[in-house]
């Protein structure tokens, strides 16, 4: 096995992980895409501990666990959101629009 | 053994009497007082049979030591191969000290050759004076004979637990433990009485607080954070029995937190001490890097005598911890907040004034203080910055006391001059002299507080001793009788404790002809001397005051009951005592068997590679009766002014004299310091900074504008006809419908819509990064 | 055989020869196929229970890749906290947030044409310093070899040790991290 297939892989997750981002309008989908990115990553950091040893698992799990994290946190703020707007539709966020 | 082994128990059983009178005190008969009360008594039991167990180790050593006294108190630099001798640290555990486990490693292989010769080289170790080793150290040969003679190393019995230990073992091990030695088996005696006396103390004093049982509580936690501080066997530990003392502080400081002085006072207290916290951090960080990656008392010091760590990290790290010590020890310039945390209960003053909290600062500079000693040179020379802080602190701070009213304050500045006594003589390396005088300190400062607290008990919880004091010698006898003799012992009168503390400090300074015997510090000498004569003048100012004339305040004052008596009386005597502890070996003519003289030094001082070797001063009768006489004058001026009235030249002096004038409104308004951090450092930036800025701003700024402004008109009109409306203007309006066209592109980006911005982002990250393969490859 | 499999035929050769070689990349295409083509339902479908239900493929799918690394455990992990926990949780979203269950039209932006050129920029970069940078390496699994040694044949106790061993530090401060962020959830989602 070559060590690329499993990198291109991981990037074209990662790209269709950033199309998501970029186009959905559900906060928790947006969330899913951000799952892509991170499990991609993980693709990676597996694949390449194949050649650095095991600190590229411990990593990854490492980075499960942060996805944990981010996905109770990110849905928290996405019931937040619904909770104040009755909609989870994050193009009506503008705020930050000046 | 199983004393020394096991002292974790103590703080462990005090924490537990924390948690538990939080947990169910509410629900007891008594509160939950009765929890802390015989918690405390027990720790205090088991620290009397610690000491009893540590005075049989210190003798046993003394007996079968043969290899210590020539061994290891040899002279700085005459040996470095001796101090890794594994005999002087037998009684700690492996794995607590590195520098201990190697030299055991390097010892083992020896010890079968060395047992054969042992015995004839042991004697002639043991006869001590080895003379060839005074010779060649010179200035110290003295010292080193002296202490051949009567000491032998006493072992440290360090025992410990890897707490954790990451990567490789030799490098990052973090270890928990105890480390029982004299100096650490002497605070927890101090700690435990004072605090079993407090505790008795309050469950009269603060009796129907409306916070009685969380008072209890914190009073526990307060006693066992200071004896995990004290029993510590690492740096990390120290730094967390630190903390903890401090925030065991902050909540009783600020019991009565309903009152906002009283929450200021506990919020200042903290505040001021993070300022040497921060110290403390850095110093620690320094000495754990500097004794290769160990954060072991016993590594640290063992490195630091010996010279393994270098001139230069000592002296940082020493300055660093000594910020820390000013902080907590109310050394001057951090000294503001101990003032001020009077605002707590008063048997809570007692505790932080005697035995726990500003005593820490004390103790750490005992505990590392091989650290002190390289870093600051403290031998040999004349002035260092230890002995200055002191100095200025126990000089200022007896000054302050003259102009407080309430009597709590005067016993605080009290207290931050009498530790600048400790901090002097460790400063000029009498470090005996500084614990013993911490130890007297203890009994007779506590005696007082608890003194001040039954009187304001009597006169409706006034401290004001000026205006709601004043003949309580009648009414309240036992207080009364109590405070005399404390404030005898404050002043250093023969025979009470504090003369021979406050002698032995002043000794270790070397006398006004002679050198003493770590250098000579004559102008820390005269300083404190100034500053014993003001304590013995305010003392017996805050006595006039206090028990003398007519009482001044409401109502009708009482004795207090014996809840609060007796206490006092336990004190009172042990503060006239306690001084016989450390008898000299001779005074004049009279000289003192063996067994009676210099046993608090004997049992106290460690002796050994982990602690370098000073000398000690001996009595000097000249300088006593001197002392003696300026305590006496201390005392016998305020009496003529007072007492008597006499002394007419300067009554009202103040009134009359603007330097007198002067000189009070400084000390009245201490001097200046809490002027100067809260109107000057703070209000700097918002006032005078900003009126300044605001001045230059109107006067120079505008007078210049105006004055180029009136140029401006003229060439402005030419340039106006000529340039602007031809040339400038078609720019102008050229620029302007470009910027209006660029932003009317422009405005779509910004949009406030985030995945606008994320498409954006990922755009150009990609475009970078592409820039960047190609660029590199 | 394998280069018909599929267009990016340099990848297909083998460089070790290994026997292990040419099943494990027939599972390995099969599953970035199906992986592929879920990952993409996922952020094109209009309904969002599919797209969860999608997720859950693209997340086996990278299971599956661990095993074919020889990643047993970070594996097994993966399918117990991605499927047993993560969707589980995004299913509980969708359920309160009222998304709608059925098809919906308003799922997308109007930026599909701006993130699928951002999405094709980015393959192709990552793609190009790939290709470049690592050209036909093959996998060495020597650095597990290593560790097997130490560990006495058994990659997950190797793995344990590297956890609790150099990595505990930032092994205990996750755990801190992971009850920050609970708490953190739970002060943002609690009705007050």
């Amino acid at each position: 096995m070559l060590l690329n297939q499993f990198l291109l892989l991981a990037a074209i997750l990662f790209s269709i992980g950033v199309y998501g981002v970029i186009v959905r309008r559900n906060g928790v989908l947006v969330l899913m895409s951000i799952e892509l990115i991170l499990n991609s990553v993980n693709i990676n950091l597996i694949a390449f501990s194949t050649y650095h040893g095991l600190g590229g698992q411990v990593f990854a799990l490492f980075v499960i666990a942060v996805a944990a994290a981010e996905v109770g946190v990110g849905l928290a703020i996405v019931l937040l959101i619904y909770r104040n707007r009755r909609s989870v539709d994050i193009d009506a966020l503008d705020e930050l629009k000046g | 053994m199983w004393f020394l082994t096991h002292t974790w128990i103590m703080p462990a059983l005090m924490a537990l009497s924390f948690l538990a009178i939080l947990a169910v005190g509410k629900r007891l008969p008594k509160k939950g007082s009765e929890i802390g009360v015989a918690a405390v008594g027990i720790c205090f039991v088991l620290a009397l049979l610690t000491a009893g167990s540590w005075w049989q180790h210190t003798n046993d050593t003394g007996e079968s030591g043969e290899h210590a006294s020539g061994v290891l108190a040899v002279a700085p630099g005459a040996g470095d191969a001796e101090e890794h001798d594994p005999e002087a640290f037998s009684d700690v555990e492996q794995g607590c000290s590195r520098v201990v486990d190697e030299a055991d490693h390097e010892g083992n292989s020896e010890k079968a050759e060395a047992d054969h010769e042992g015995d004839t080289e042991g004697e002639e170790h043991s006869s001590g004076i080895a003379p060839g080793e005074s010779a060649s150290a010179e200035s110290t040969a003295v010292a080193t004979a002296e202490e051949g003679e009567g000491h032998a190393a006493t072992k440290p019995v360090v025992r410990c637990f890897t707490w954790f230990d990451n990567g490789p073992a030799d490098s990052s091990t973090i270890t928990v433990g105890t480390m029982v030695d004299g100096q650490s088996v002497f605070m927890l005696v101090v700690v435990g009485l004072i605090s079993l006396l407090v505790h008795i103390y309050s469950t009269d004093y603060v009796n129907g607080d409306r916070r009685y049982t969380h008072y209890f509580a914190f009073l526990s936690l307060f006693t066992a954070s200071m004896m995990f501080f004290v029993l510590a066997q690492s740096t990390l530990q120290m730094i967390v029995g630190w903390e903890l003392v401090g925030v065991c502080s902050f909540a009783l400081i600020g019991h009565w937190w309903e009152e906002k002085p009283n929450s200021n006072a506990a919020l200042k207290a903290f505040l001021t001490n993070r300022v040497g916290d921060i110290g403390l951090l850095v110093g620690m960080i320094i000495l754990y890097f500097a004794a290769g990656r160990s954060f072991s008392i016993l590594d640290i010091n063992i490195l630091a005598a010996s010279g393994g760590i270098s001139h230069g990290l000592l002296l940082v790290a020493s300055v660093c911890l000594l910020a820390a010590v000013m902080s907590k020890s109310g050394q001057f310039i951090l000294h503001t907040w101990l003032p001020d945390a009077m605002a707590g209960p008063t048997p809570v003053s007692a505790l932080i004034h005697a035995a726990t909290m500003v005593v820490a600062g004390i103790y750490l500079v005992a505990r590392l203080y091989p650290v002190f000693f390289e870093g600051l040179s403290i031998a040999g020379s004349s002035v260092n910055l230890l002995a200055v802080v002191g100095a200025v602190t126990a000089m200022f701070g007896a000054l302050l006391a003259f102009v407080q009213k309430d009597v709590k304050k005067v016993l605080a500045y009290s207290t931050i001059s009498q530790l600048g006594f400790m901090v002097t003589a460790l400063g000029v390396g009498a470090w005996t002299a500084a614990m013993f005088h911490l130890f007297t300190h203890a009994m007779f400062k506590a005696c007082l507080f608890l003194g001040a607290g039954s009187m304001s008990h009597a006169a409706h919880h006034s401290f004001n001793m000026v205006d709601d004091y004043g003949g309580l010698r009648k009414i309240m006898p036992r207080t009364f009788w109590t405070f005399i003799i404390a404030t005898g012992a404050l002043a250093g009168i023969f025979p009470l404790s504090g003369f021979w503390s406050k002698d032995e400090i002043l000794a270790g300074h070397g006398t006004f002809f002679s050198e003493g015997g770590n250098g000579t510090y004559h102008v820390m000498l005269a300083m404190l001397i100034i500053g014993a004569f003001c304590t013995a003048a305010y003392m017996t100012r805050t006595i006039w005051y206090c028990f003398y004339g007519e009482y001044r305040g409401v109502g009708t004052p009482h004795e207090s009951g014996p809840r609060i008596t007796v206490p006092l009386i336990i004190l009172a005597t042990l503060g006239a005592v306690v001084g016989f502890l450390n008898l000299p070996k001779s005074i004049g003519p009279i000289n003192f068997p063996e067994s009676l003289h210099t046993q608090f030094e004997q049992f106290v001082e460690p002796v050994g590679a982990y602690f370098p070797s000073i000398s000690h001063a001996e009595f000097n009768v000249p300088l006593a009766l001197f002392s003696l006489a300026v305590a006496g004058l201390g005392v016998l001026l305020p009496y003529l002014y007072y007492f008597k009235g006499g002394l007419a030249p300067i009554r009202d002096l103040s009134e009359r004299n603007a330097l007198a004038r002067w000189g009070k409104n400084v000390l009245v308004n201490k001097y200046y310091f809490d002027w100067l951090y809260t109107d000057v450092i703070t209000g700097f930036v918002k006032g005078p900074l900003a009126r300044a800025a605001n001045w230059f701003n109107a006067k120079v700024l505008d007078g210049i504008v105006d004055g180029v402004g009136a140029g401006a008109v003229v060439t402005g009109q030419w340039v106006y006809e000529n340039i602007d409306q031809e040339v400038v203007d078609g720019a102008v309006n050229a620029a302007g419908t470009t910027a209006t066209e660029t932003g009317g592109v422009l405005r779509y980006l910004q949009s406030g819509r985030i995945q606008q911005y994320a498409a954006l982002f990922f755009a150009a990250a990609a475009l970078l990064a592409g820039v960047f393969v190609v660029a590199t490859g | 055989m394998i280069a018909a499999l599929a267009p990016l035929s340099f990848l297909a050769q083998s460089a070790t020869g290994n026997s292990f070689d040419v099943p494990a990349n027939v599972v390995f295409y099969i599953v970035a196929a199906f992986m592929v083509f879920a990952a993409i339902r996922v952020v094109t479908t209009d309904n969002i229970v599919h797209a969860a239900l999608w997720l859950i493929l693209v997340l086996s799918g990278v299971g599956l890749n661990f095993l074919l690394l020889q990643a047993e455990f970070v594996a097994i992990t993966q399918i117990l906290v991605y499927l047993g926990a993560i969707v589980v949780l995004f299913l509980f979203g969708i359920m309160l947030t009222r998304a709608p269950l059925g098809r919906a039209d308003d799922l997308d932006n109007n930026m599909r044409p701006i993130g699928v050129a951002v999405g094709l920029l980015l393959t192709a970069v990552i793609a190009f310093a790939l290709i470049r940078t690592f050209g036909n390496d093959s996998l060495t699994f020597e650095a597990y070899a290593g560790s097997q040694a130490v560990a006495g044949n058994n990659r997950t106790t190797a793995l344990a040790n590297e956890i609790f061993g150099p990595q505990l530090i930032p092994f205990e401060v996750l755990s801190v991290l992971l009850t920050a962020a609970l708490i953190g959830a739970i002060v943002l989602a609690r009705r007050d």
